[in-house]
């Protein structure tokens, strides 16, 4: 092993060799093929990949919802491998804010029992209140007793920006949380959590196959088949306040305008 | 979590789905409706003979002739000679009083009344032994009423309404067997429990010689039924007084063995005992086939825990990943079967209840009414069917994979 310095608390992952292999009956399948891995405090961090390339499963490893086969993994200091299974919900609880694609809200709950739920989980005191400041800092302050039926889709996935952040997590999770948000709503999403890094300092690991949001973070992690084959930081990361993410037709004509070999118009329409 | 979070995230996840709550409770519903109503009717049903034996006096045995058992010796009236026999001292020392009857069935008339009826001949002691006593301004028949074989009567309250209506009959004269009687007394009301016809109390020799001759040769007069009463009413004495009173008749009657016996003694104790013993018995026996019911709705909350946990594989992946443990989730949905099955417990008992106020309105006599008891049973019957019933669902959505369930479609 290098020489890491474990407890050096600002960086909050700390990979080593990370592989995972899942048994399919008589096949071997190595999803992950030796991955290493250093995120700081503060950063904002998109890991990329297409299907296949392992980053579900590095995100899920990352979420302390899966162990690694082989490797170490150092969690805000902590040894992940050496905590047992029952103690996994209390580390995903206290360290990591899940966000989610489908916000994953529960049925039939207000905005403020949804925030709630992972303090009551802690069993932390004063619920209440450290909920309505979360969904405050989200601009819901106004929506408190909202069912999810009656919030928009960018208001749904806000509550569950809130949820995540709610517990002080040293590590927010972000699975594709503008992938079912039409463009406005998902600009206000993308606005909230380059605030929140930019302003709290929260750290941010966003999952994503989408180029755009990637352009917004501060760093683009590649993965194919199992590897790291690129992890840059991001010259210039887009603000989402003013960046306008360019329409269909226009991301059409720039097609068109590369790929034009010359031929009359009316031959294309 | 704390409890009581529990139970709130229980509740509102019943009453998301609150038709199915109630029809997946109906099974356990009808059952406990069928447990409570059927014990409680037991119970009433216990303690309503109970009480009618009590007027009967528990501590009296009754001794009559075996008429029909058929014995090597043939069998011998039950006999002055016996009852006095018994009463002697030191024959049975649990036994503190003797009395006896004779009854014959006869003609009492009044003016234009007239209707056959039991006339018994009765001792004086009879209204002590049997805690049966003359209404005031009467009196009972006396020694000297015995000796002279006096033609002397009490009757009951019912009797003496029929003959003589509201009017007080004391003082009046009837015809009884043809024969004129002075009554001396009317007896006080007694609850009979539908067991004893009218009758009239008259002195016993009076019964043994004006009415009919009942006299056996060497041996007195014949009797219809020796009273004795014991000591103490407790179950012990009880058997000891019998044993005494057997051996004492056995050897009067010539007989060795016991199973040869040609007279029954009994007591309203041991005819409760075997009463009761029965009347549990088939009450257990309803009880445990309305139970079935219980079964069956035990499954049915199953069933729909099982559906619910499907249902709700990614609110639990959710739970899961913000940090619920699996002993949280387990907890979850065993509260949930359980207050379900709670749920359909208490509308069953209070169903019950209904069933039994509308038994109650029918047999007011019986003083019918729901027991705590059977309610504590049927609230304890369904927290067994829920925690049984929800054990298998709650440890599958417990033992759920977070990944996987939040993937679930």
């Amino acid at each position: 092993m290098n020489n890491n310095n474990h407890s050096d608390t600002s960086r909050v992952i700390d990979i080593q060799g990370i592989t995972k292999t899942y048994h399919l009956g008589e096949i071997e399948l190595q999803v992950l093929k030796g991955i290493d891995l250093k995120i700081e405090r503060g950063e904002f961090v998109s890991i990329m990949g297409p299907s296949g390339s392992g980053k579900s499963t590095l995100m899920n490893i990352l979420g302390v919802l899966d162990q690694p086969t082989t490797g170490t993994f150092y969690l805000d200091g902590i040894n992940v491998a050496e905590i047992r299974d029952q103690d996994l919900a209390r580390i995903r609880n206290k360290k990591i804010g899940f966000v989610f694609q489908n916000f994953n809200l529960l049925k039939r709950t207000t905005a403020l029992r949804q925030v709630e739920l992972p303090l009551m989980y802690a069993g932390t005191r004063g619920r209440t209140q450290k909920a309505r400041e979360a969904l405050e800092s989200v601009g819901l302050g106004e929506r408190l007793n909202h069912l999810p039926s009656e919030l928009s889709g960018g208001q749904q996935q806000r509550v569950a920006i809130a949820r995540a952040l709610v517990n002080e997590p040293s590590l927010i999770l972000a699975d594709e949380p503008t992938g079912n948000l039409d463009t406005r709503s998902g600009k206000e999403v993308m606005q909230i959590f380059q605030t929140l890094n930019r302003e709290q300092g929260i750290t941010t690991i966003f999952v994503t196959h989408d180029p755009w949001i990637a352009r917004h973070t501060n760093r683009v992690i590649m993965l194919r088949d199992g590897n790291i084959i690129a992890d840059k930081h991001v010259a210039s990361p887009l603000d989402a306040a003013t960046a306008e993410r360019p329409s269909e037709a226009e991301e059409l004509q720039e097609v068109f305008e590369t790929t034009y070999y010359g031929g009359k118009a009316e031959e294309y329409t | 979590m704390s409890l009581l979070e529990t139970f709130r995230v229980a509740l509102t996840a019943l009453s998301t789905n609150r038709l199915r709550a109630v029809l997946t409770t109906l099974g356990i519903m009808i059952g406990v409706a069928s447990v409570v109503t059927l014990t409680s009717l037991g119970a009433s049903l216990q303690g309503y003979i109970q009480s009618q034996f009590e007027d009967l006096g528990a501590d009296t045995l009754q001794i009559s002739s075996a008429r029909f058992r058929n014995t090597s010796s043939g069998t011998q009236p039950m006999t002055t000679q016996d009852a006095e026999g018994l009463a002697e001292e030191g024959v049975a020392p649990h036994v503190v009083a003797v009395a006896w009857t004779y009854n014959i069935q006869t003609t009492v008339r009044s003016g234009a009344n007239s209707s056959t009826m039991s006339a018994q001949g009765v001792t004086a002691n009879y209204a002590d032994v049997n805690n049966w006593y003359p209404a005031s301004g009467g009196a009972f028949i006396t020694q000297n009423d015995i000796d002279s074989s006096a033609r002397v009567v009490l009757l009951d309250s019912t009797t003496a309404e029929d003959y003589f209506g509201t009017a007080n009959p004391v003082g009046q004269t009837l015809l009884i067997g043809g024969q004129v009687f002075t009554i001396i007394g009317v007896m006080e009301e007694r609850s009979t429990g539908g067991m004893s016809s009218q009758t009239v109390l008259i002195p016993v020799t009076t019964a043994q010689t004006r009415l009919a001759n009942a006299h056996v040769a060497g041996k007195g007069y014949r009797v219809t039924q020796i009273q004795a009463k014991v000591s103490s009413a407790d179950s012990e004495t009880v058997a000891l007084a019998t044993d005494e009173v057997e051996a004492y008749l056995l050897k009067a009657h010539g007989i060795r063995n016991s199973a040869s016996a040609d007279f029954n003694v009994t007591s309203s104790a041991t005819i409760l005992d075997s009463l009761s013993s029965t009347l549990s018995l088939v009450t257990v026996f309803l009880s445990a086939v309305a139970g079935i019911s219980l079964l069956v709705g035990g499954i049915g909350v199953m069933n729909i825990m099982l559906v619910s946990v499907t249902e709700r594989t990614r609110e639990i992946g959710l739970r899961k990943a913000v940090g619920a443990q699996s002993g949280s989730i387990l907890v979850q949905f065993l509260v949930e079967a359980i207050l379900l099955s709670l749920l359909g417990g208490s509308i069953g008992i209070m169903l019950g209840g209904v069933f039994l106020l509308i038994g109650g309105q029918l047999a007011p006599e019986m003083s019918i009414s729901l027991t705590p008891e059977s309610a504590i049973l049927a609230t304890g019957i369904s927290s067994l069917i829920g925690i049984l019933s929800g054990v298998y669902p709650a440890n599958r959505a417990a033992n759920l994979h977070p990944i996987e369930a939040l993937r679930f479609e």
